[in-house]
């Protein structure tokens, strides 16, 4: 499988605030500018993939607004993974020759939409989770926030590590026009900001934005044609143990451990290769988990690693080089703009925050509370 | 399907009767919570139901901050029981921010649910 497909377009559409524009349309803009990047438009499409938290028959609904009629529909939901983990199906249905060009879309308007109090009145109902909703968490900061405090306990991480990788997020979106949050943030502002759920501060918390994101993909002998150069997949693998915080075996260790290897593995490389990664920031603690859990440092060291700026601009591993979901972008799910953002450094398009000569990215997308984890792992040319 | 309803249903009856109760699996021995059909621990066996101890350790803590004029602050925390099995709740009787991970505490039930207060 491996480098046997490629993504040969991406596109973002509405990030930050798009007032007026339904979810559909954002995640149609999305793709037309994906395609148009690839040097297509959706009549070449033959392949359609998408996740919503809101849109029924979400698949249907794209296909229906952009007049595909798709060989091949995929629509799994499992939460902001979704769209890194799209490439496993989109993988093996590329590979059997079922068709030839995927487009995958999302978009959402979780910032300006209006009607979403009373959406998430109408989900409650329906999905009660009679374990968890009678206590109120305040989901899915509360359930980030048990998962802090018990790395905090059982390693010694503070909230000042933590800050850092807000600091380093707001950073690197400083070098990123696209970014919704530019400012200049300090370790002191995010510890001094408003609590929200015990240890995380509003500033540990990711952003709520519109915005959407594109990608298109095929077989790895058809992507040499298009406008840009493809970003070649290296491997790919899932891993999900449970959906509720509580169920969790031990918050201090996600299932990224199993995705990361099963990535690695395909890929044939290990975290030492990687020249820029891209990790789904929800919440501070996102990015430390992570960073352990694939290998990056130690189990229980991720506080000492990220402090002293190592994953900012200059330091000396580039982590969540747009501004991340902390910084940059966070519409309700993230995970398509991890993709979009590694294509763009392996194609040398990152403008002021481009990494040099990066040839292998990493993204790791995380679905739920800590719950769905899918790595990914892409290539230049050179890498194949 | 035999029984007159499923797990979940089962578990909160005997809530709302004043009793809490959890399942053990017949076959490995294992607790389990949240109630269910299936033992997740061996994928197989028979759940049968048990009154549990009630003592328990905070596995973790976090205070939920909310405005004083819509309650004020409370805790929600992740509570490991002494029969090996974890469950989402609250330590009451003591301010949100005193609860500890490694506290003991103990089981009660108040408005149908399970709530915790200092061992
Ligand atoms: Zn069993």
């Amino acid at each position: 499988m491996r480098g046997s497909v490629a993504i040969a377009g991406v596109g973002l559409a509405g990030c930050g605030e798009a007032p007026g524009w339904s979810e559909m349309e954002i995640a149609a803009a999305a793709a037309k500018n994906a395609l148009a990047d690839a040097g297509l438009t959706a009549r070449d499409v033959d392949g359609i993939v998408i996740a919503s938290t809101n849109i029924f028959m979400s698949g249907l609904a794209l296909a229906e607004h952009l007049g595909v009629h798709p060989k091949f529909t995929e629509s799994s939901m499992v939460g902001g993974s979704s769209f890194v983990g799209h490439l496993v199906p989109a993988m093996l249905a590329l590979n059997a020759g079922l068709c030839d060009t995927i487009l995958v879309a999302y978009g959402s308007n979780q910032r300006t939409g209006t009607g979403r109090a009373e959406a998430g009145r109408y989900k409650m109902a329906l999905d009660p989770q009679p374990f968890e909703h009678p206590y109120k968490p305040f989901n899915p900061p509360s359930s980030y926030a048990l998962a802090t405090a018990r790395h905090m306990h059982q390693y010694g991480t503070t909230r000042t590590q933590l800050a850092e990788i807000a600091v380093a997020a707001r950073r690197w979106a400083q070098l990123n026009p696209e970014a919704f949050s530019r400012e200049p943030l300090t370790v002191e502002e995010v510890l001094k900001s408003r609590m929200v759920s015990d240890p995380l501060t509003v500033r540990d918390c990711c952003l709520v934005t519109d915005g959407g994101g594109a990608y298109v993909l095929t077989r790895a002998e058809r992507a040499k044609g298009f406008a840009k150069p493809p970003a070649y997949l290296l491997g790919v693998g899932a891993a999900h143990w449970h959906r509720q915080i509580s169920s969790m075996p031990d918050l201090t260790v996600t299932a990224a451990t199993e995705s990361g290897q099963r990535a690695y593995e395909m890929a044939g490389v290990g975290p030492k290769d990687v020249d820029v990664v891209e990790l789904y920031d929800a919440f501070t603690i996102n990015t430390l988990l992570f960073l352990e859990d694939l290998g990056f440092c130690k189990k229980g060291e991720g506080g000492a690693f990220v402090s002293g700026g190592r994953i900012a601009p200059g330091g000396r591993l580039p982590v969540n080089t747009n501004g991340g979901g902390l910084s940059c972008v966070h519409p309700g799910m993230y995970g398509i703009f991890l993709v979009i953002e590694a294509v763009r450094q392996l194609r040398g398009e990152a403008g002021a925050r481009q990494v040099q000569d990066a040839a292998v990215a990493l993204a790791h997308g995380n679905g739920g509370v800590l719950s769905s984890q899918i790595t990914a792992i892409l290539g230049t040319q050179d890498t194949l | 399907m035999t029984a007159p309803s499923g797990p979940e249903k089962r578990y909160l009856d005997a809530l709302a009767a004043g009793r809490f109760e959890i399942q053990k699996c017949k076959t490995c021995a294992k607790h389990v919570f949240y109630p269910r059909v299936v033992c997740p621990h061996c994928g197989a066996g028979e759940l049968g139901w048990v009154a549990p101890s009630g003592r328990g350790t905070v596995y973790s803590t976090t205070v939920v901050r909310r405005k004083p004029a819509d309650g004020g602050d409370y805790n929600v925390c992740l509570v490991d029981l002494a029969e090996g099995v974890r469950m989402m709740s609250r330590v009451v009787s003591i301010p949100p921010e005193s609860v500890k991970i490694g506290m003991a505490v103990k089981a009660r039930i108040a408005e149908g649910l399970v709530e915790f207060t200092p061992a």
